[in-house]
């Protein structure tokens, strides 16, 4: 891809304002549509268009396969971490009433962004986690044959 | 069965017919892509019927004004606990599509193939050479 | 908005129907996380273990008939109106199943750290482990969830890591990669199909509790959404049970799979599929309308039956050791087919009976057949010859299974096809008793040829094999001990089976 001057230029450009988008959506995502899922995946489409356009290598030097692993691990803890901790202070699992005790509504919005924030974490990982299953593989066509 | 029963059941044709095809698309290709292709289109048909049953007549999108003393009685919302139940779902799917690829990839790198007829053969083969090896004439695939 | 007045404070024992299912799940990531073999398994049996003394905790509370209910979130019903959140709900019948998948899993753990050295690289220990959380925390969530959409995502959460587990064969036979791939179509479907089935029950009710379904239900009266919603659940859960023509994912998936997995899948896997369907026949869908609709039992019986027969007679002419165990739990979930076809109170408490039995004995003879495959290198039949010398203690383990898989008195095998025949009786279906017998001697015969080969037939020349290490013959051994003592004290089976197939049945209605 190396001659392809415009769309090395575009991507670049694109990147940044689309990780910002995903994060638009994961912190609005309790009173209005979108949070962890949508954002997930967008932010993960940032990484993926990186690797499409510069390599394999350049976007393993960003988000480490290794990283991502444990990423993908993080999430799901702190999703179910939150739970938990709902459950220590004495309320059923993933009653989020329990962060701010006498005032519930308060507590739900702690509890889903943080619950939403683990979701987040969760999908991108995971969805750069297939991409580079998939592209870590050698074709059997290579790129002049097509 | 009148017309009017037809129409006014669109949505579970539709959801039949691309119920179906999907299926068949499994049950028919030996290609495992082609296979994978089709439990998305079975997949996506049950998703779209659970969101069709979340209409309601008239109903808007269910998301409530930021201030709850703005929320306005006469106003009909969609039931969105079966958009919730499939998003669940979705998610559900895209890891089977994932994992059956991966699962696809595996196997043409160790059969050198993804077409189910020439997977049968290979193993019948091997299941051959096994009882070949191992003994009693019978055996194996039954 | 959960109310501001009930500030309910809540001790560790109101905890336990989630903590059974969130321990195990909070330890999958972690064992990520840290990203060591040793502290991955410390974690999983830790974790397991923790499981298995809640479960055993909630079924010694919940013996006498009593139902426990935890609402997620603090969203439970208020004030009398409809509920809003997931419950989960333990009676007798799941608290049962909870003990026999943390049970199992307890066991098969020790037993898992050599020999998956052996049959895995060393690079996938971690996410071995991590797989096998997740997949029993599905199985445990599958039974504790008393919320019917629930039941599928964990179904999907334990299928998924199923699937994952099955191909990690690909490393001694690559036939185990299409084996998990026919695995995943088929069970896809099974599980797409229950959702159907689900969606058309919320249709009908605009509930998915499993409670306020049992409720609602039997208002409607005959209803065709509901009948079709049944046949759907039905089918799809039948698939994941391995009912007999739905089986054909089973004996790939149990051959190639990793000897521990395997073990470990027959022991639980399929048994959690047969309770939601028991949970959704007789508990969900109204018992009278099942118990009216002969045409399940028409249909359920001669499947079973031909599942006793088919299942046994294939497994006869089977080379690997481990195929025809498979083949032989075919057969074996005929008989549990059989006590649900029967529709009646004796019939469940025999379909429960066996669930725990046969869990326990297949669990042991797969660990016997990976003792076998780690000291001998294969599980060919032809290739055992004369272990039973050389491996005496792990041989023993594998006769005494295999007579509780015959059924002979003495041994759980026989309590659990004793109650079948008298439920069989109950009916005056005398002719059902004799197919019962006739289709055990069917497993007398593969059961006898393996005996013969290890113990009758001379060692192959030039190889000298080791008895198997003590970290696999403990597993081995309890549970074989485990294959004679429930063949003796059957109070605590039959009871809770009883207990269980009571509030299966009439506890609710």
């Amino acid at each position: 891809m190396r001659h392809h001057l415009i769309l090395r230029v575009v991507v670049k450009l694109l990147v940044a304002p689309i990780a910002l988008f995903a994060l638009y959506v994961q912190f609005h995502g309790d009173y209005s549509p979108g949070g962890g899922f949508q954002a997930g995946v967008i932010l993960a489409v940032a990484f993926i268009l990186y690797g499409i356009v510069f390599g394999l290598a350049k976007v393993h030097q960003v988000f480490p396969p290794w990283l991502v692993q444990k990423m993908a691990a993080l999430g799901v803890l702190l999703y179910a971490g939150t739970g938990v901790l709902s459950l220590l202070l004495g309320y059923t699992y993933l009653d989020y009433g329990a962060f701010t005790p006498g005032h519930p509504e308060h507590g739900q919005h702690w509890g889903i962004l943080v619950v939403e924030l683990g979701v987040g974490i969760t999908v991108a990982a995971v969805m750069v986690a297939i991409y580079y299953a998939f592209a870590g593989r050698t074709p059997r066509i290579n790129d002049e044959d097509w | 069965m009148s017309v009017d029963f037809i129409i006014s059941h669109m949505n579970y044709w539709l959801f039949i017919v691309l119920m179906m095809t999907g299926f068949y698309i499994v049950v028919s290709r030996g290609n495992f892509i082609k296979k994978i292709i089709g439990l998305n289109i079975f997949q996506s048909a049950v998703f779209m019927f659970y969101i069709s049953l979340g209409k309601v007549t008239g109903g808007t999108a269910p998301i409530f004004p930021l201030k709850l003393e703005n929320i306005d009685p006469s106003v009909v919302y969609s039931n969105p606990l079966p958009h919730v139940l499939i998003l669940t779902a979705i998610v559900v799917g895209v890891a089977t599509t994932a994992l059956g690829l991966a699962l696809i990839v595996r196997i043409r790198e160790e059969f050198g193939t993804i077409e189910e007829e020439d997977i049968l053969e290979i193993e019948s083969d091997m299941q051959a050479k096994d009882n070949r090896r191992h003994g009693d004439a019978m055996g194996g695939r039954a | 908005m959960a109310a501001a007045t009930t500030v309910p404070v809540l001790g560790i024992i109101d905890q336990l129907p989630l903590l059974v299912v969130v321990v195990p799940m909070i330890a999958a990531p972690l064992c990520v996380l840290f990203g060591n073999r040793t502290i991955a398994w410390i974690l999983t049996f830790a974790a397991s273990l923790a499981s298995l003394l809640f479960s055993l905790h909630l079924l010694l509370q919940v013996m006498d008939g009593d139902v426990v209910s935890y609402w997620l979130g603090g969203w439970g019903p208020k004030d009398g109106g409809i509920a809003k959140g997931i419950e989960y709900r333990i009676d007798a019948a799941n608290a049962f199943v909870l003990v026999l998948i943390s049970l199992i899993s307890t066991i098969v753990l020790p037993y898992a750290r050599r020999s998956i050295e052996f049959e895995i690289t060393k690079v996938s220990h971690t996410l071995f482990y991590c797989c096998y959380l997740l997949c029993f925390t599905g199985l445990l969530g599958v039974v504790a969830t008393g919320d019917a959409f629930n039941v599928f995502v964990f179904l999907e959460i334990s299928s998924l890591s199923t699937y994952v587990l099955v191909a990690m064969g690909a490393e001694r036979d690559k036939r185990a990669l299409t084996a998990a791939y026919d695995y995943l179509i088929l069970g896809t479907i099974g599980a797409t199909f229950f959702v159907i089935g689900i969606g058309f029950l919320y249709s009908a009710t605009g509930t998915l509790n499993m409670e306020e379904l049992s409720v609602r239900l039997p208002e409607l009266g005959t209803n065709r959404t509901v009948q079709v919603g049944f046949a759907f659940v039905v089918v799809g859960m039948g698939l994941k049970a391995a009912f007999y023509p739905l089986h054909l994912w089973l004996p790939g998936a149990y051959t190639f799979a990793p000897s521990v997995v395997t073990a470990f899948l027959a022991g639980t896997a399929t048994k959690a599929a047969i309770y939601v369907l028991l949970r959704f026949l007789f508990t969900v869908f109204n018992p009278e309308m099942v118990f009216n609709t002969d045409a399940l039992s028409y249909l359920l019986i001669p499947l079973a039956v031909l599942a006793m027969f088919a299942g046994s007679l294939i497994a006869v002419f089977q080379t690997e050791l481990k195929r025809l165990l498979a083949y032989s739990s075919v057969a074996q979930v005929g008989y549990m087919a059989l006590g649900i076809g029967f529709l009646s109170t004796t019939g469940v408490t025999a379909t429960m009976v066996h669930l725990f039995n046969h869990g326990i004995t297949k669990a042991a003879l797969f660990l016997v057949v990976g003792a076998y495959v780690l000291r001998a290198g294969t599980s060919f039949t032809d290739r055992l010859a004369g272990l039973g010398r050389q491996m005496p203690w792990t041989s023993a383990a594998f006769v005494i299974g295999g007579l509780s898989l015959i059924g002979v008195p003495g041994t759980a095998g026989f309590i659990s096809k004793w109650v079948l025949l008298q439920a069989a009786l109950e009916k005056d279906w005398w002719w059902m008793g004799l197919l019962i017998v006739a289709s055990s001697l069917l497993a007398v015969i593969y059961v006898w040829r393996i005996v013969e080969i290890l113990y009758l037939q001379q060692p192959r020349a030039g190889k000298e094999i080791a008895e198997a290490p003590l970290s696999m013959l403990v597993p081995i051994w309890i549970l074989a001990i485990a294959c004679i003592w429930f063949g003796f004290a059957t109070e605590m089976t039959i009871g809770a089976s009883e207990t269980a197939a009571n509030s299966l049945i009439g506890g609710r209605s």
